[in-house]
């Protein structure tokens, strides 16, 4: 029996999982990354809810588990996929050509263009920032500051930017921004003691073990404000503060603050990518812009082409856990398919 | 109720920057179970003073938390002190001590005094 060979497509998380189990099995691993780094959007975070683990080790520690068995292979897109008998071929935007056994996709998702939300301001108030701007100011280990160079005192955070938004084409629950927006006010307020934060939230989406005892701490340890209502506009101060204005809906009453820095809890929506290579594999995508699956109990790792399967967000939001545990059943669902593949072509001979 | 558009009306907006959580600050020291709160409303639900006036502590909560005291006293007063709110609460605040404590410290700042 040959070496079956497998392709996967995204080096993110979901990806490096991926290929790190099915080497681990034994199979002949290829893995594209159209840019130049590993880890997709976990390399830009700096710490991780709900333990405060840093991003970097978990990279670390997948890229330990491919470096010696799986053949990385950076800087080129699949531009054209062809079936050939019970094969795939892949053209590449670099000229080569790749033959696949089985294709999984990890294409995960893009973040959400926050300056699409005009009543916020993002990109026309400077003291405005996306919760990944706040990770990038994290990463760099400067002090958080606002556009004028003072430490804020008066932040607030908004939850569901560019998620349960039908304004903003997206429907569904982004899942992650609940926890980090409590990840994040926790870190600010270590790093800032005298400051107040704000949390501004439609429901509060804690689903996952250990993320209610966080905000519990949030509440308790570090004083963090939570206001039941979405923010409604944000404007500017001739002095650079920001002026939010929403519905307090607990106390049923419209409610109007300064604040020195707003902090947008951006969604997850399908990545450009996700979308391409789609269409380039004839893939079916829902209405959400993400991979449909076979069927959303059991078949969720089958994408409407046989041999071709899907790990993590391609699918639809997941936390880092949902996404490590969603491309181990992808990979063993193609191990087990190219296994049941190869006995048939055997049985036939 | 004044007619809209017609009389001059309230400003009902909570100007946040100008309101003062000297109440909210005091009882998070005394009862720090208020930072608690997650408005979930079970307290009400169960009060039977709230079944037969406007009664509840989950806005009377959240009204502290803003800074929002016009009528607190009055409000407060309504309490009977049964304590099924506290046996109800999923998050286990103290809430017959919270309403004890909440009387004293508008005493104590003179604040509606009855």
């Amino acid at each position: 029996m040959s070496k079956n060979k497998i392709v996967v497509i995204g080096g993110g998380i979901a990806g490096m999982e991926a290929a790190g189990q099915l080497a681990g099995l034994g199979f002949d691993i290829t893995l594209l990354e159209k840019g130049n780094k590993m880890g997709g959007h976990v390399a830009n975070w700096h710490h991780l809810f709900p333990d405060g683990k840093p991003a970097k080790d978990i990279i670390a520690r997948l890229k330990s588990n491919i470096q010696d068995s799986v053949d990385i292979h950076f800087g080129a897109e699949v531009y054209k996929l062809q079936k050939n008998n019970d094969c795939f071929i892949l053209k590449l935007t670099d000229g080569q050509n790749m033959e696949a056994d089985a294709i999984i996709i990890a294409s995960g998702f893009d973040l959400f263009d926050a300056a699409r939300k005009e009543e916020y301001g993002y990109g026309v108030y400077d003291n405005v920032i996306t919760s990944a701007d706040l990770e990038e100011k994290f990463c760099s280990g400067k002090p958080l500051k606002t556009s004028k160079g003072s430490i804020p005192q008066k932040i607030a955070l908004i939850h569901c930017v560019g998620s349960r938004d039908e304004k903003a084409g997206n429907t569904y629950c982004s899942k992650v921004c609940c926890i980090t927006a409590v990840k994040q006010a926790i870190e600010i307020k270590e790093s800032i003691p005298g400051a107040e934060i704000f949390c501004f939230y439609m429901d509060l989406r804690l689903f996952d073990r250990y993320f209610e005892d966080m905000y519990y701490e949030a509440q308790t340890k570090y004083g963090i404000h939570f206001i039941r209502g979405r923010l409604s506009e944000a404007s500017e101060d001739l002095n650079g503060t920001i002026i939010l204005k929403a519905e307090d809906t607990l106390t049923g009453k419209p409610l109007k603050m300064n604040v020195d820095l707003v902090i947008l809890m951006v969604g997850k929506v399908s990545s450009k990518g996700t979308r391409e290579i789609s269409k380039r594999l004839s893939i079916a995508l829902d209405e959400d812009s993400f991979i449909k699956s076979n069927d959303s109990h059991s078949m969720f790792n089958f994408s409407s082409v046989e041999g071709i399967f899907t790990a993590g967000t391609c699918t639809g939001p997941k936390t880092i856990k949902e996404t490590i545990a969603d491309a181990r059943s992808a990979a063993m669902q193609t191990a087990s398919y190219l296994r049941k593949k190869s006995v048939t072509i055997e049985n036939e001979k | 109720m004044p007619v809209w558009g017609y009389t001059i009306n309230n400003n009902n907006q909570i100007d946040f920057d100008l309101k003062d959580l000297k109440i909210f600050d005091r009882l998070s020291c005394s009862e720090p179970s208020i930072k608690l709160c997650i408005g979930c409303g079970t307290c009400a639900g169960v009060c039977s003073t709230g079944n037969y006036t406007q009664f509840s502590l989950r806005k009377i909560i959240s009204l502290i938390s803003r800074g929002e005291i016009y009528n607190l006293s009055e409000e407060l007063s309504k309490c009977m002190l049964c304590g099924k709110c506290s046996l109800v609460c999923p998050r286990g605040i103290n809430t017959r001590n919270l309403i004890t404590n909440a009387r004293l410290v508008l005493k104590e700042l003179q604040i509606e005094v009855d």
